[in-house]
């Protein structure tokens, strides 16, 4: 009985790291689905909110909400800004000198701000915004911070799938996903449509940043780097390119995650979810849900 | 014989190169941190001219070199560990066994992976890069040698300027045969248009893997002097910047350019050891903060690399 309810506590765990991933790994995958392009600085901006988030409240001691709503507009401006600086140049550039810029533009983030006139290298501590409440269930106990994840996470999930499949907005990202070129003889403004999806994308980030920094109290400015690539590792795993795919990888990298932590060995998770992304590329690189079967 | 003719003036060069460099360590000239330098430079040579093979020339993007140089590194130094080997001479099979061991391990992993194209192939070699990472962290479970995150301590110095400047040279010859070889040709047309090169009867995927594979070799047989020239390794060193320092130096050189990697790696390590002289303390930081930047203009300005031809 102890075991199914260690279990279960591993599973909220789980879930809880699930669903940051699954926040970032949609930014990812509608970047990808427009632009073709892994984002390598998507974990940057992802560290970028949790600081943000961190200076929100302890400098200006904001109130929760408005935290979540400044630092969200500020990581889209993030977004915004590096689209128009270092991507959009490259627009019609060799697909590898777009991906050498991104990881340019990670670089850049990551050490710019470890400066020790900015951020500094070394881990700081994230505040609670709130005192911490445990309500015991049966078997399992379930923190507040958890359900905050939780609820906030399925609102954003839920308004992002609004977003994508039934506003006209949506249409368009869809269209230019699936050919540029035909979606900007529609008439659809293909420039307009990656800023916007950049903005989406790089708030989603911040938001999942906010919630890291509340959940895993500890911040600094690498932390973005295993986050972002186990969140690009959730998308592939998805499929590429379809919403619903980085939600359902996110959840499913952040309970493998976990649990092989707890069972086996925390040491050893990074390797396995390498593994996974490799196994996922033999066996089938369109992914959970993709449909198509492309040599990618 | 036509070979020795027709890279005559390479050979000639070099022997200058040699006996300059020579003169200048024999009696102490230039400071042992510098001498350390330059044999790092050549070291950086073999490496980088391993990714220009795989990139520059097959056009495999690959994150994951420094994993390949981590591992030459590590096995050479388990050996020289377990063999007691401390003569140059005795060293020489250490080197090909690593270099053999880093270019084995590429091939069993290309096999899956080189089916992959640009960005995917990149987070795969990336994935693989921190795998390597995270083994060599842990790598004091398997045996207590290696040290783990505490680094590998006490491995016998070895590498010296005859050593590593006549590997840097071999290497840089060997690899240039290939590349003027058929198998060479067979590489550029793939990196120019891969379906085509496979509609005129070009075995496509064993050429790639052949290419990974003998650039992780020259990977594993610069970590493999780099282990005996600063005689500590840790995981650190072998983690995703460094393999961007690679990328960088192919960049720089130029896409598929020997010469201009041979220049890139010894300017991009003066350029990084001269700046750790130069700069104070607070600014050394700024190099990273620098560096991308100049990445990023230079892919706007110039995508092929700074020498290329194109």
């Amino acid at each position: 009985m102890e075991l199914l309810g260690y279990i279960i506590e591993q599973t909220i765990n789980g879930l809880q790291l699930g669903a940051v991933y699954a926040l970032i790994a949609l930014g990812y995958t509608m970047v990808y689905g427009v632009l073709r392009l892994i984002n390598f600085a998507h974990g940057d901006i992802f560290m970028l909110g949790a600081f943000i988030a961190y200076f929100l409240i302890t400098k200006f001691g904001m109130p929760i909400y408005l935290v979540f709503i400044i630092t969200m507009l500020s990581t889209g401006l993030a977004g915004y800004l590096i689209e128009k600086i270092a991507y959009k140049p490259l627009r019609n550039a060799p697909k590898i000198s777009l991906l050498i810029t991104a990881v340019g533009v990670s670089l850049f983030l990551e050490y710019f701000l470890s400066l020790n006139a900015i951020f500094t290298p070394n881990y700081i501590a994230f505040p609670r915004p709130f005192e911490i409440k445990t309500y015991d269930a049966a078997l399992f106990t379930v923190t507040n911070i958890q359900l905050l994840i939780f609820t906030v996470t399925f609102v954003s999930l839920f308004l992002v799938y609004l977003l994508v499949y039934r506003t006209k907005y949506g249409k368009a990202m869809r269209a230019v996903s699936y050919d540029r070129e035909v979606a900007s003889l529609m008439g659809i403004g293909i420039d307009g449509i990656i800023s916007f999806t950049f903005i989406v994308g790089a708030s989603l980030a911040g938001l999942g940043g906010i919630l890291y920094g509340i959940a895993y109290p500890q911040i600094n400015v690498f932390m973005g780097i295993m986050p972002g690539i186990k969140s690009f590792i959730a998308a592939v795993l998805g499929g590429i390119g379809i919403v619903h795919g980085a939600v359902l990888g996110g959840f499913i990298i952040g309970l493998l995650e976990v649990f092989v932590s707890a069972f086996i060995s925390s040491t050893f998770r990074d390797g396995l979810i390498f593994i996974i992304l490799l196994l996922v590329l033999i066996l089938k690189p369109s992914g959970i849900f993709g449909k198509r079967i492309e040599k990618v | 014989m036509r070979f020795f003719l027709e890279s005559r003036k390479f050979l000639i060069v070099s022997a200058a190169a040699y006996i300059l460099l020579k003169i200048l360590f024999a009696n102490n000239i230039i400071s042992i941190y510098i001498q350390q330098i330059t044999l790092f430079a050549f070291i950086v040579t073999i490496a980088s001219l391993g990714l220009n093979v795989i990139y520059g020339y097959t056009g495999q993007f690959s994150l994951g070199h420094a994993a390949f140089y981590g591992i030459g590194a590590y096995t050479s130094a388990y050996l020289t560990k377990i063999f007691g080997i401390e003569g140059v001479f005795s060293f020489l099979p250490v080197l090909f066994i690593s270099g053999v061991a880093a270019g084995f391990i590429g091939c069993l992993i290309g096999i899956p992976i080189l089916r992959l194209r640009d960005d995917f192939l990149a987070i795969a070699t990336l994935g693989f890069g921190t795998l390597v990472r995270v083994i060599l962290d842990n790598s004091d479970r398997f045996t207590e040698v290696l040290g783990g995150s505490r680094g590998f301590v006490g491995i016998t110095k070895i590498a010296n300027l005859e050593l590593t400047f006549f590997s840097a040279l071999f290497i840089v010859l060997i690899t240039k045969n290939l590349i003027y070889s058929r198998y060479g040709l067979f590489l550029r047309s793939i990196r120019d248009d891969e379906l085509a090169s496979t509609s005129i009867g070009i075995n496509t995927s064993r050429m790639k893997l052949m290419a990974f594979s003998y650039g992780c070799m020259l990977a594993g047989i610069g970590g493999g002097l780099y282990a005996h020239l600063y005689t500590f390794l840790h995981p650190s060193n072998f983690d995703i910047l460094k393999s961007i320092d690679f990328l960088i130096i192919v960049i720089i050189g130029g896409m598929g350019s020997i010469r201009g990697t041979i220049y890139a790696s010894i300017i991009w390590v003066g350029f990084i050891e001269g700046l750790r002289i130069v700069l104070p303390v607070e600014l050394l930081d700024l190099r990273w903060v620098v560096i991308p930047i100049l990445l990023i203009a230079l892919m706007m300005w110039k995508p092929y690399g700074l020498m290329a031809k194109k």
